[in-house]
């Protein structure tokens, strides 16, 4: 593995990373409005959030995708797959043409994640909940074999109802991973309405602490706040940090932004055209 | 660990042998880690724990997390054993062993102890009689059952150097050996005691000493009956239960679960679309268990030799003759 391997991805200067971010959201509509289904609302909000994971931070190899010492990227909320997709073609796991196959019969970019078709993809999501325990056992796991790899888990802020958070996120403090991340797109909505109308998930940032972890809270649509979180949160030693990412759902495109409908329906092709013109 | 009885020896607890075998397995080997679910003390885990416990993980009580966290282990490059009591590993975590360990297909083996209506006096809640039906609808998955201490301590050998999520069930009571001690299990391998000319009983787990016991006495009593140890249910030998429905009238199962969806439906499953003939399926009817010990439980739910033997002549005379 050569350096320049390695750092493949890590690029620092915010005004790339947030090019890199308006590519993403452009593939994201394309691929949704392809497929005719999808959704829309969560993979734009936590779009520049995982642009700032996956290439400010982490350590990949397209080209050997099960290399043991790259930094893992867990997309827990696994409706965000166009989301996921886009980053993976983006970052050279494969061709950018083959995010119109989404949804498609045949194609590994199937409608959740799944880690058995799609190299990249480091476990299958789209039951909610679940991505957390699964990112605290690779922390544990690049622990026990000493590398010094980093563990990043994104969920939603209606996923987090799921108890299985809960304990995955008392795991994680117990035994202080500080080589995990997790990230919770705060978007305040979920697909029944606002989340803390459907089931109150507040006070956040206080059930984090009282976990045990080290919190820290950013406007996730500001790439600066983002990149100082995770930097912040490579120094955090004997914990868990979590980034509390506030963001608006369907962030990027005007007429999706904080419509609750808007969480599991793709753009029509008259919707795409004015979407893109906002965004490019 | 054994202790004698009068009629069959020694009797050993097939968690007794999963607790060993773990032992022994992770001095061999470092990529061999442990979770547990707060029943280390039962499943046995706890031998393992005590000497590598840097390699043992307890979550607490919370199964749904415990699969989770085996499945990134696994993604690591270790072999991650989860254990905790069959109903809790199986019923409470079924989603996630779908999505994480099946869909995924990562390299999970959950080892479940208190399979079955022999876990006695806690009753009904901790008695998995549904655990194998689970288990045997999720692709990718192997489900084993072994027969005695024997067997499972093979079983968790092989486990450990196969790819892919394993399920395997053991007991919570001290059950006899049955199998010899030179014995090699094999995924998908049956073990054929004898083939019956009248009468084939298709046993797994502890029901295998009983249907071996049965035949005995039906043996000696006119009825040709022959045993296999279909300790593997998924994938299951098709080959052994071919031959056993080729060469007999009446194919019998016989297993500690419920009728619906275990070994008796998988055999079912098979015979009827391949070689469709009289099957009886011996196990629990459709009902949930009871507090009691472990002998008055199987007599209760119909899990006896006895049963058996009555189920082979009842059928026969509905029939028509033994062999000539
Ligand atoms: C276990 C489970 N229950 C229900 C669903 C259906 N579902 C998909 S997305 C979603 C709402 C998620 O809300 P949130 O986590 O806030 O996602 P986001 O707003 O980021 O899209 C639900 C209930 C699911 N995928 N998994
Ligand atoms: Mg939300």
């Amino acid at each position: 593995m050569t350096a320049a391997q390695k750092t493949a991805g890590k690029i620092k200067d915010i005004k790339t990373l947030e090019g890199i971010a308006r590519e993403i959201r452009i593939y994201i509509l394309k691929m949704l409005a392809e497929a005719s289904s999808g959704h829309t609302g969560g993979s734009l909000s936590a779009a520049d959030i995982a642009v700032g994971i996956y290439f400010s931070k982490m350590n990949f190899n397209p080209d050997n995708p099960r290399w043991k010492e790259r930094d893992r990227f867990i997309l827990s909320k696994g409706h965000a797959a166009p989301l996921l997709y886009a980053i993976l073609a983006k970052a050279g796991y494969f061709p950018v043409d083959n995010l119109m196959t989404l949804r498609k019969i045949d194609s590994p970019l199937q409608g959740h994640p799944c880690c058995a078709v799609l190299p990249g993809v480091e476990i299958s999501t789209g039951s909610l909940g679940q991505g957390l325990s699964v990112a605290n056992g690779i922390a544990l796991g690049l622990r026990l074999d000493k590398i010094p790899a980093r563990v990043y888990c994104i969920t939603g802020d209606g996923e987090i109802q799921e108890g299985q958070i809960w304990e995955a996120a008392m795991t994680a403090s117990h035994y202080k991973l500080d080589n995990l991340c997790a990230v919770v797109d705060n978007n305040g909505l979920q697909i029944d309405g606002p989340v803390e109308e459907v089931m109150r998930i507040s006070p956040l940032h206080d059930k984090w602490t009282a976990f045990g972890w080290h919190v820290i809270e950013v406007n996730g649509h500001n790439m600066e706040e983002i990149i100082n979180a995770l930097d912040k949160a490579e120094t955090i030693k004997g914990q868990p940090t979590v980034i509390i990412a506030h963001t608006i759902k369907g962030k990027g495109v005007s007429f999706f932004e904080g419509r609750v409908e808007y969480h599991g329906i793709a753009p029509t092709r008259k919707e795409l055209e004015k979407a893109l013109k906002e965004l490019e | 660990m054994g202790t004698e009885t009068q009629n069959s020896g020694v009797q050993i607890a097939t968690r007794d042998a999963y607790g060993e075998t773990l032992l022994q397995l992770g001095k061999k080997r470092n990529d061999i880690v442990v979770l547990d679910a707060d029943l280390s003390g039962s499943t046995k885990t706890a031998k393992f724990a005590k000497t590598f416990p840097e390699r043992f993980f307890n979550l607490g009580v919370s199964e749904q997390d415990m699969i989770g966290t085996a499945a990134g282990l696994a993604l690591t490059g270790k072999v991650p054993f989860a254990s905790t009591f069959a109903i809790f590993e199986t019923g409470r975590a079924w989603d996630q062993i779908r999505l994480v360990v099946c869909y995924s297909n990562t390299n999970v083996k959950l080892v479940a102890t208190h399979g079955g209506i022999t876990v006695g006096e806690d009753g009904a809640s901790h008695q998995a009689l549904e655990d194998i039906a689970l288990m045997r609808a999720l692709p990718n998955m192997t489900v084993i059952v072994p027969a005695d201490a024997i067997e499972t301590t093979s079983v968790i050998y092989t486990i450990a150097d196969s790819i892919g999520p394993v399920y395997v069930r053991l007991g919570r009571p001290k059950v006899p050996l049955v199998m010899p001690p030179d014995y090699k299990f094999q995924i998908g391998k049956a073990r054929v005691f004898r083939i019956g000319r009248d009468v084939n009983i298709i046993a797994a787990g502890i029901m295998v000493d009983t249907a071996l016991k049965a035949a005995e006495i039906l043996s000696n009593q006119g009825i040709d009956t022959g045993v296999i140890n279909m300790s593997t249910i998924k994938p299951l030998d098709e080959e052994s239960v071919m031959l056993a429905a080729e060469n007999s009238r009446l194919i019998i199962t016989a297993e500690e679960h419920s009728i619906i969806g275990g070994l008796g439906g998988a055999v079912c499953e098979f015979l009827s679309e391949n070689h469709p003939m009289p099957v009886k399926r011996i196990g629990v009817m459709d009902v949930f268990g009871c507090s009691g010990s472990p002998g008055e439980l199987l007599k209760i739910y119909g899990l006896t030799a006895e049963d058996i033997i009555n189920t082979a002549k009842k059928t026969l005379n509905a029939g028509g003759k033994a062999h000539q």
